[in-house]
Order: C-alpha cells, then sequence, then structure tokens
C-alpha cells in the first residue's frame, strides 16, 4: 500500500540522493578551486579547464533539481529556508550564476572581462560555493531561526507566514563552528574527488603526479573536519519528534539513536566512508590504480545520502527552529500533499532513464583519456 | 508581527521582472536558433554537402555563447520563488512546484547531455548520432519551455486545485487539467514560435550583413533562406496564436483585456482600435474624460475577437469594477461584492483555524463551509480599493500594440525577403532593413512579457493571491542590493555575450 506517510519519506530519501549526488558532483568547483595551484603553465590549466567544462552543466543542472524537488515534495521548506535564510542562498546563487558563463566565455575573443577574471570566477565558485553548501545543510542538524505561522494568512497587514528570527537572514550560521566545520569539511571532499577525478581522466603524466601528491593535502583536512563534524553531531542533543502529537523536543544522541535504529543507514554510511577511504588510499599505493574516483565518487554519493535520511527519518526535524521549537519542519508537517507527492513520483521514474542516457552518452564519447592533443585538436575547446 | 514594508513589494517586482526579462533575452534566440541550426544539420547528414556542416557548426557557436547566459540568468529565476515570494511558494506550492520540478528531471538533464556530444561529439560518435544529440538538445529546451510555461498559464488561469483549509494552502486536485489547460497549450505555442522568430530574424539579419560585405555569400544565401521559411512560417503562426492568447485573456483575465484595448466603458458590437493614442489627461476610470486623444476603429471586431460573436458584450474597466454585465454564469459581481466574500472567507478561515484549536467541530465545519462559499473571491479580500485592481494601462496598452504591429510587420519582412530569394545579394535596402530588424524581434517578445505580466497586476494567481500577500519577510534594502547586485552582474555578462557574438560574427563560419 502507498500511504501518505510512505511518498513522504519516499520523497525525503530521493531528496537526500540528490543532495549526495550533488555532493559528488561538487568534484567539478572543487577543480576549479585549485585551477591555479595544480597548473603550472596555461597548457595545464587548459587542460584542466576543458576536462572540467564538459561536465560542469551536470552539478549545476543537479543543483537545480534539487531545488525543484525540494520545491515540489516540501514545499513550507522552500519557502521558509530561501525566504529566510535569503543571504547564504542569494551568495550560493551568486557564486553558481558566475560559474555558468565562465567556460564557455573564458577564451572567447572580446570576452570583455579577460580569461584571467572568468577563471577567478570559477575559482571563487570552487571556493566558495563548496563551503556555502555545507554550512547550508549543516543547519539541518543545528537548526535556525525561524517562525512559522499559517494562521498568519488571516493577517491583512503582515499575511506572511514564515519568518527568520534576525536581521542577518541566514549569514548567523557562519558563527556556528559545528556548521563551519561542515563547511570546509564539503570544501576539502570536493577538492579531493577532483583529484581523483583529474587522475582518472588525465593522460598527462605531470598533473597525474602531483594530482596524487596534493592529495594527500586535501584529504586529510577532509577527514578530520569530517569525523569533527560526526562525532559531534552524534553526542549532541537531537530534534524529535512525537510521532503522535507531532510536538518537537530536543532529545540527547538523537542522531546517534537513528543510526542505532535504522540499521540499513548505519551500515550505508559505513560503507559509503569506507569506499570514499578505499579510493583515497588505494590511490596513494598504487601508481595504476586510477578508479579512485569511482570508489570515492559512490561512497560519497552514499555517506551524505545517509546522513540526510538520519536527519529527517526515525521522527526526527529535519529543519529544526530553534529557539522555536515547534516550529521545526518535519517531512509530515512541510510535505506536498497527498496527491502531488503521487504525481510527482510517477514523473521520478524517469530519473533512471536519465542516468541511463546520460550513462550511454558519456561512453560513445569518452573511450579514451584526454591529453592537451585533444583539447587542441577540438574546434570548440574553452 | 509587525507590518511589511509597503515598498518591499515594488523591490520584488522589480527584482523579479528585471531577472525574468533578462533571461527573456537568451531563450527566445536558444529556441530559434536550435531549430534552425538542427535544420541545417539534417540537410547536411542528408546531402552531404559540407557547406551545410560549416553553416550548421556557426550557428552552433553562437548558439553555446548565447546558452551559457540564459543558463546563468534562469537559476536565480528557480530560487526566486522561495527568496522572494515565500508566501506564494507555501500557498500554491503544492501546484506551482510540481512543473518546475518536471522540467528539471525531463528537460535540463537533456540538454546538458546532448550539448555536449553537440559541441565535442563531432569526431566521436557517428554522424546519425550526432545529428540526433543536436535535435535532442533542442527538444530539451522546448521541453524545458513548455513546463515553465505550463506554470506561468496556471499563474493566469488557475485550475485543478483545491483550498485545504488544514494546511491552509491550495493543493492540487487534477495534474492533467494543468497540463492541458486551453490557456497553457497556447501559451506554449505563442512563445515557442515567438523564439523561431527572433532566431530567424538574428539568422536573417546576421546573414543580410554578410551579403553587404560580400563575404561568404554561399553560406549567407543558404542560412538566409533557410531562416527565411522558418521565420515566414513561424511569425504566421504567431499572430494566429497571438489571436488565441487576447482570445484567452477576454475569457479570463477580463480586466487584463481592458487594459490591452485601453477600454474603459465596455459595449455590445464593439469596435476595434488597432491605431490610437491614449488621452494622459484621463485620471480615473470613474471620469468622464475620453481615454483617446485619437484613433482609428474596426467596428464590432473587438466582440468578435474577444467572444468570437459579433455582436457580445466585451466588458470596459468601470464595467468590471460596479458588476452588473452579463455573462456565462450570470450577471458579473461588482468589486464591493468580491470584497466582502473575500473578506467572508478569510474571516471563515480564522475562524475555522480558532474552532479546531477549540477542537469544536460544529464551529469548525460551519466556518468551512462559509470558507468554501466564498473562496472564490479569496484573494479580493487583500485588495482594499477598486482602484488597485487597475494595472497600469499605459504600459499594458502601448506594449500590446507594438508587439502586434511589429507581428505583421514581420509576416511582411519574411514574405518579401523569400519574394525576392534569387536577387537578393543586390537588394542592399532590404538588406540593410533585415540587419536592423534583429533587435525588433527581441523588442516583440519582451513587450508580449509585459502585456501579460504587467497586465495581470495586482494578481501573482489571478484572484486567488495578490503580490502584496505573496512576498516574503525580508527588509525592502535587502531586495534592493541584490536587485542592483544582479543589475551590475547581468549587464556586464550581457555586454560580453554581445561583444563575443560580434567577434565571432566578423570572423566568419571556419573553413575546414
Ligand atoms: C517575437 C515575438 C512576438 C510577436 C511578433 C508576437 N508576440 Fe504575442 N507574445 C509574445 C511574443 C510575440 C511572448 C513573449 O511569447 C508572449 C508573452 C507571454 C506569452 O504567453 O507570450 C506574448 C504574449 C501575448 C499576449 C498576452 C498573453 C497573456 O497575457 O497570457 C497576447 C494577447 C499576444 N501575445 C498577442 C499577439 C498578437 C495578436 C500578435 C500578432 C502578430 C503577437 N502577439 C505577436
Ligand atoms: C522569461 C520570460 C518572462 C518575462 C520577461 C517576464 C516578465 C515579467 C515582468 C515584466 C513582471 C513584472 C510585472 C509587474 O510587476 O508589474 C513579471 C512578474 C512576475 N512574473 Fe514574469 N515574466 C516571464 C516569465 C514568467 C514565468 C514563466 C513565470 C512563472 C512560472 C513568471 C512569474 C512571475 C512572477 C511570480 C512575477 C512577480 C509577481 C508579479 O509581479 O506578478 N514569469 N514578469
Ligand atoms: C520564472 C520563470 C523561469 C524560471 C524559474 C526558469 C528557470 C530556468 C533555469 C533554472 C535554467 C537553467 C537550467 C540549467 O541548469 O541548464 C533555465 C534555462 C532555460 N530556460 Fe528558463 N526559466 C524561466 C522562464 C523561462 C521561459 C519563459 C522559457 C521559455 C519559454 C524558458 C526556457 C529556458 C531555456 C530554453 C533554458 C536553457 C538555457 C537557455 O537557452 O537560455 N525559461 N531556466
Amino acid at each position: 500500500m502507498i500511504t501518505y506517510s510512505f511518498l513522504q519519506h519516499y520523497w525525503w530519501f530521493l531528496i537526500s540522493l540528490l543532495g549526495g549526488i550533488l555532493t559528488f558532483l561538487l568534484f567539478i568547483q572543487g577543480g576549479q578551486s585549485m585551477l591555479f595551484s595544480l597548473s603550472k603553465t596555461e597548457d595545464e590549466k587548459r587542460l584542466l579547464v576543458n576536462v572540467l567544462g564538459r561536465k560542469w552543466e551536470y552539478t549545476f543542472t543537479t543543483l537545480v533539481t534539487f531545488g525543484g524537488a525540494f520545491f515540489a515534495s516540501f514545499p513550507l521548506f522552500y519557502s521558509t529556508s530561501f525566504g529566510g535564510a535569503y543571504w547564504v542562498w542569494m551568495a550560493i546563487l551568486f557564486c553558481f550564476i558566475i560559474q555558468a558563463v565562465s567556460y564557455e566565455f573564458q577564451t572567447k575573443p572580446g570576452n570583455t572581462l579577460g580569461t584571467g577574471t572568468f577563471r577567478t570566477f570559477l575559482f571563487l565558485n570552487g571556493l566558495l560555493g563548496t563551503f556555502l553548501i555545507g554550512v547550508a545543510v549543516a543547519t539541518f542538524f543545528t537548526g535556525s531561526d525561524f517562525i512559522v505561522n499559517k494562521g498568519n494568512i488571516t493577517n491583512e497587514l503582515a499575511p506572511v507566514i514564515s519568518s527568520w528570527g534576525n536581521d542577518w537572514h541566514g549569514l548567523e550560521a557562519l558563527l556556528n563552528i559545528r556548521n563551519l566545520t561542515l563547511g570546509i569539511a564539503v570544501f576539502f571532499l570536493a577538492r579531493s574527488l577532483a583529484l581523483l577525478y583529474f587522475v582518472n581522466r588525465l593522460n598527462n603524466q605531470v598533473l597525474e603526479a602531483r594530482s596524487r601528491k596534493f592529495l594527500w593535502y586535501n584529504a586529510i583536512p577532509f577527514v578530520v573536519f569530517f569525523l569533527v563534524f560526526v562525532i559531534w553531531t552524534l553526542l549532541s542533543d537531537g530534534f524529535a519528534v512525537d510521532a503522535k502529537t507531532g510536538v518537537v523536543s530536543m532529545e540527547k544522541y538523537k542522531y546517534f539513536t537513528n543510526f542505532i535504529q535504522m540499521p540499513i543507514v548505519l551500515v550505508l554510511f559505513l560503507l559509503g566512508v569506507v569506499a570514499v577511504l578505499v579510493g583515497v588510499v588505494g590511490t596513494w599505493i598504487s601508481a595504476n590504480f586510477k578508479s579512485g574516483i569511482w570508489f570515492a565518487g559512490v561512497g560519497t554519493i552514499v555517506t551524505v545520502c545517509s546522513l540526510l535520511l538520519t536527519a529527517g527519518y526515525n521522527n526526527t526535524a529535519y529543519y529544526p527552529a530553534t529557539p522555536n521549537l515547534q516550529s521545526s519542519l518535519t517531512i509530515f508537517n512541510s510535505s506536498s500533499s497527498e496527491f502531488t507527492l503521487n504525481a510527482m513520483s510517477l514523473v521520478s521514474l524517469f530519473i533512471p532513464v536519465v542516468l541511463v542516457y546520460i550513462f550511454i552518452a558519456w561512453r560513445s564519447m569518452e573511450k579514451k583519456r584526454t591529453d592537451i592533443e585533444d583539447v587542441n585538436a577540438d574546434d570548440h575547446a574553452y | 508581527m509587525n507590518v511589511l514594508d509597503a515598498t518591499l513589494v515594488d523591490w520584488s517586482r522589480a527584482q523579479f521582472a528585471m531577472t525574468a526579462m533578462y533571461h527573456w533575452l537568451f531563450v527566445p534566440l536558444t529556441l530559434g536558433l536550435g531549430v534552425i541550426m538542427s535544420v541545417m544539420e539534417t540537410m547536411y547528414v542528408r546531402t552531404g554537402d559540407e557547406a551545410w556542416k560549416k553553416a550548421a557548426k556557426f550557428w552552433m557557436t553562437l548558439f553555446g555563447v548565447n546558452f551559457a547566459i540564459g543558463v546563468a540568468t534562469g537559476i536565480i529565476l528557480e530560487f526566486e520563488f522561495g527568496t522572494n515570494w515565500s508566501n506564494y511558494s507555501w500557498f500554491v506550492g503544492d501546484i506551482f512546484g510540481a512543473p518546475l520540478a518536471i522540467e528539471a528531471i525531463l528537460a535540463f538533464f537533456m540538454e546538458a547531455t546532448f550539448i555536449s556530444i553537440m559541441f565535442f561529439g563531432w569526431n566521436k560518435v557517428s554522424k546519425k548520432f550526432h545529428l540526433a544529440a543536436t535535435w535532442l538538445t533542442i527538444t530539451g529546451a522546448t521541453i524545458s519551455a513548455l513546463w515553465i510555461l505550463v506554470a506561468n498559464a496556471w499563474m493566469q488561469y488557475p485550475v485543478g486545485m483545491e483550498f485545504n483549509p488544514d494546511t491552509v494552502r491550495n493543493e492540487m486536485i487534477n495534474f492533467w487539467s494543468l497540463l492541458l489547460s486551453p490557456v497553457a497549450l497556447n501559451k506554449f505555442f505563442h512563445t515557442v514560435l515567438s523564439g523561431w522568430v527572433v532566431g530567424s530574424l538574428f539568422v536573417a539579419g546576421i546573414s543580410s550583413w554578410y551579403l553587404l560585405k560580400k563575404r561568404e555569400t554561399d553560406f549567407a544565401l543558404k542560412s538566409m533562406k533557410v531562416a527565411a521559411i522558418i521565420g515566414l512560417i513561424s511569425t504566421v503562426l504567431v499572430a494566429y496564436t497571438g489571436d488565441g492568447s487576447a482570445y484567452n485573456v477576454a475569457q479570463r483575465q477580463p480586466m487584463k483585456l481592458a487594459a490591452m484595448e485601453g477600454l474603459y466603458i465596455g459595449e455590445s458590437s464593439i469596435e476595434l482600435v488597432p491605431f490610437g493614442i491614449l488621452n494622459p489627461a484621463k485620471k480615473s476610470y470613474k471620469d468622464s474624460i475620453d481615454p483617446y486623444l485619437l484613433h482609428v476603429e474596426i467596428p464590432s471586431l473587438l466582440s468578435l475577437l474577444a467572444n468570437r460573436d459579433m455582436n457580445s458584450f466585451v466588458p470596459g474597466i468601470k464595467d468590471i469594477i460596479d458588476g452588473g454585465y452579463p455573462t456565462k454564469n450570470g450577471p458579473a459581481l461588482s468589486f464591493d461584492e468580491k470584497h466582502k466574500r473575500g473578506l467572508a472567507a478569510r474571516g471563515a478561515l480564522a475562524d475555522y483555524q480558532k474552532a479546531v484549536v477549540a477542537k469544536d467541530s460544529v464551529a469548525a465545519n460551519k466556518s468551512k463551509a462559509i470558507l468554501k462559499a466564498n473562496y472564490a473571491q479569496f484573494g479580493y479580500s487583500y485588495i482594499d480599493k477598486p482602484e488597485k485592481l487597475i494595472p497600469h494601462i499605459p504600459t499594458v496598452y502601448y506594449s500590446f500594440r507594438i508587439m502586434v504591429m511589429l507581428g505583421f510587420y514581420f509576416i511582411l519582412l519574411f514574405t518579401v525577403i523569400l519574394w525576392n530569394q534569387k536577387k537578393i545579394e543586390k537588394l542592399n535596402w532590404l538588406l540593410w532593413i533585415s540587419v536592423l530588424s534583429i533587435p525588433l524581434g527581441y523588442l516583440a517578445g519582451q513587450l508580449g512579457w509585459v502585456v501579460a505580466e504587467v497586465g495581470r497586476q495586482p494578481w501573482a494567481i489571478q484572484d486567488v493571491l495578490p503580490l502584496n500577500a505573496a512576498i516574503s519577510h525580508i527588509s525592502a534594502n535587502s531586495v534592493k542590493i541584490t536587485f542592483f547586485l544582479f543589475l551590475v552582474l547581468f549587464s556586464a555578462l550581457l555586454v560580453a555575450e554581445i561583444r563575443i557574438m560580434l567577434k565571432q560574427i566578423k570572423k566568419g563560419p571556419e573553413v575546414e
């Protein structure tokens, strides 16, 4: 039987999965953040730009899909968070707007701002985009200051349902150290993934060797910050929802309990972490091991997905409101109607089709690794 | 809670309008150029003539430059529903979110994947596969237009929903009525075809420039021919679907129609005013000043176009506010009556919420019944004065007239170009006209949106939610800052885009 509750869980799963895929695809941003440091010559730089540039649209489109899917399935989150944490989201959007034109424009004659500026845009997108997304996602565990009151719609002068509790409109999330640790972890993760991607895709010994070396300085900080965030979260109080009354309260070790009570999620989480480590460590120890990105990529998707599942499943409020606990958003009180979730679930059956054609398309395009000759021979190269 | 700042609504509107209009600078060219280059590549695959390949590749380069900035301006629009219209996002998100999500899943990934093959796959995949990729890229773009226009059409003509007092929002009850709404279908064809017109004018104009410079003659003549044929067909269809748009407006948004026509007092068998100058002395719908300084009339035509009946009654602004004229569902309600019913609905909603808290199911049911009976006018409860129902007349009136005139001008232009196909190289005057007509296509498209969007003010969702109840609770200053940030950034990118295009055009198609 497909119940309303099942649909709400299904859509939270899809959102979590999209979050995982998005985090994996942030390797494009990670690569951009090393555009200047990893390459020494112009040829190297062009090579990096071009192997990243053929895939940049996927990260962008996944971000858009993440927004659209959230809107369709949990509209109260969409209205509360975007309208409330205005400045954080605007900052993220700015980082992505400047990315979208940069590949296409950077080496074209007449681009007005100059190649350097567009590459700096790419760098900024890589630096800030990853970090800010990490910080924004961390608030799913640490909470934000907002109030939801649906009764307001009957208020003539200020009929607004959700309002933010302070004038920082989301920037205050940057003052919370736990949020920052996740932001930094995502930043280093994106860079580590990018390095694994370069090892896999590039036919260039210098860049490959340098990528392997860079992996040390990026994977280790990633692991450290990630562990700090996860352990801190597991030891912290979480936002529990009473299944019957919908009342939200603080519960000790809530996220830890969630893992214990949902062993499948725990196992997935651990497998994901292991896969990421296999990808990284394998690349360190063997010079012939080039498929680290596949392990680390799948591992990232699974880990992030299971982390987000613990934020929303098992009677947990995924977008907590502090100090106004009862305004917190849960997958039950913020979702679309059953009818809409049903209709959207049918649409979601197309997702595998999308994945299949993406896979087939790229299989036919990338039969061998890319080197600078390929870039020079391509009349649409960036 | 404090009262919302009055300028917040204005800044939010300005920001949305500015970002949407920027997006619409790039989207029509994507839609139009996409079709033209796909046709050219098809010619190449069928005939094996390398000249067609060269032509397709040249237009693809311009397509790529334009596409990138279209994507950059699109992402902000998507999130603006949340950031700036958060109340809207909750109140109708159950219905409105779906097309946006479907657009992303069905269309954007298709575009993103096949555009890469189109650009980078020339030597990597077979000719046929490449051609398929090109067509799939533009199909993706067109599907994306379909879903966003379904969303927009629903705002103009909300269908397939029901208000749920427990969740305090409108909920979807019929998905197909959303997708198959006559407004959505008509809007899709009119808008996408208008993009083809823009693309055709663009290709024809640039080709004319080469002919004037006596460069790339073969390429330019080939391009010109494709553009003129697609241009003529699509402009005729734009005029046809434009009539459909106006009919839809007349049936469902009478105030917008009255604004488009500058019509204050309705009549039966009313005349159409194809040309006219509004009288700036007319200050209120209540005064008796003649709305026109000068005008030309065609008897009974407006009645015919608006209702498909020469003798029918078309209401003016005053009629819509005073009510009483005949409609299919009996005499029209006056503004006062609608406002009263809206207040009744909103009051009943408040009572219902109190009754639920008090667990008084009798009172709750009673309030629910009142709410239901008056819900159709719910949005009117936020509108205190009848004047607020009237959009800015001159903007809508002139935008509409200029768009329509341009439409007929384009039909003429493409006809003349096709007529003179054989000797066009020698007709410098015609070549110059076609170069200078490029911006006019953009102008017509922008004005079309101004008619559609300014004309529906004050409604975000027709009759359901006015703008002042649709916004986010942020400070007007925040929106002002982001407005200028976007303005500066988009303008800089636009300048870069135009300069890159001009350089590429000067360089011309590559010889292989
Ligand atoms: C090249 C562009 C172009 C051209 C030549 C025309 N249009 Fe148009 N028009 C548009 C581009 C456009 C548009 C940008 O696509 C709009 C904006 C919203 C929409 O649905 O389509 C539009 C809207 C629009 C509307 C408002 C629809 C609404 O409020 O929902 C009407 C009534 C017309 N058009 C009618 C016409 C007529 C009778 C034309 C005669 C030839 C015409 N248009 C030419
Ligand atoms: C890309 C083409 C579009 C252009 C150029 C455009 C233009 C405009 C303009 C000029 C306004 C300002 C009206 C005013 O405030 O007086 C506006 C408002 C608005 N439009 Fe559009 N529009 C476009 C597409 C859309 C679509 C597809 C949607 C919905 C799916 C939409 C939703 C809105 C909303 C929510 C507002 C703000 C509320 C309002 O002012 O009514 N627009 N648009
Ligand atoms: C308020 C309304 C709109 C929103 C929220 C919106 C949203 C978006 C977004 C997010 C993108 C980037 C997609 C990507 O990641 O590749 C985009 C691109 C695009 N949109 Fe819009 N859009 C709006 C209006 C329109 C309209 C009215 C049309 C056409 C009728 C349209 C057609 C396209 C097309 C064809 C693209 C591909 C890029 C381009 O060609 O410029 N959009 N839009």
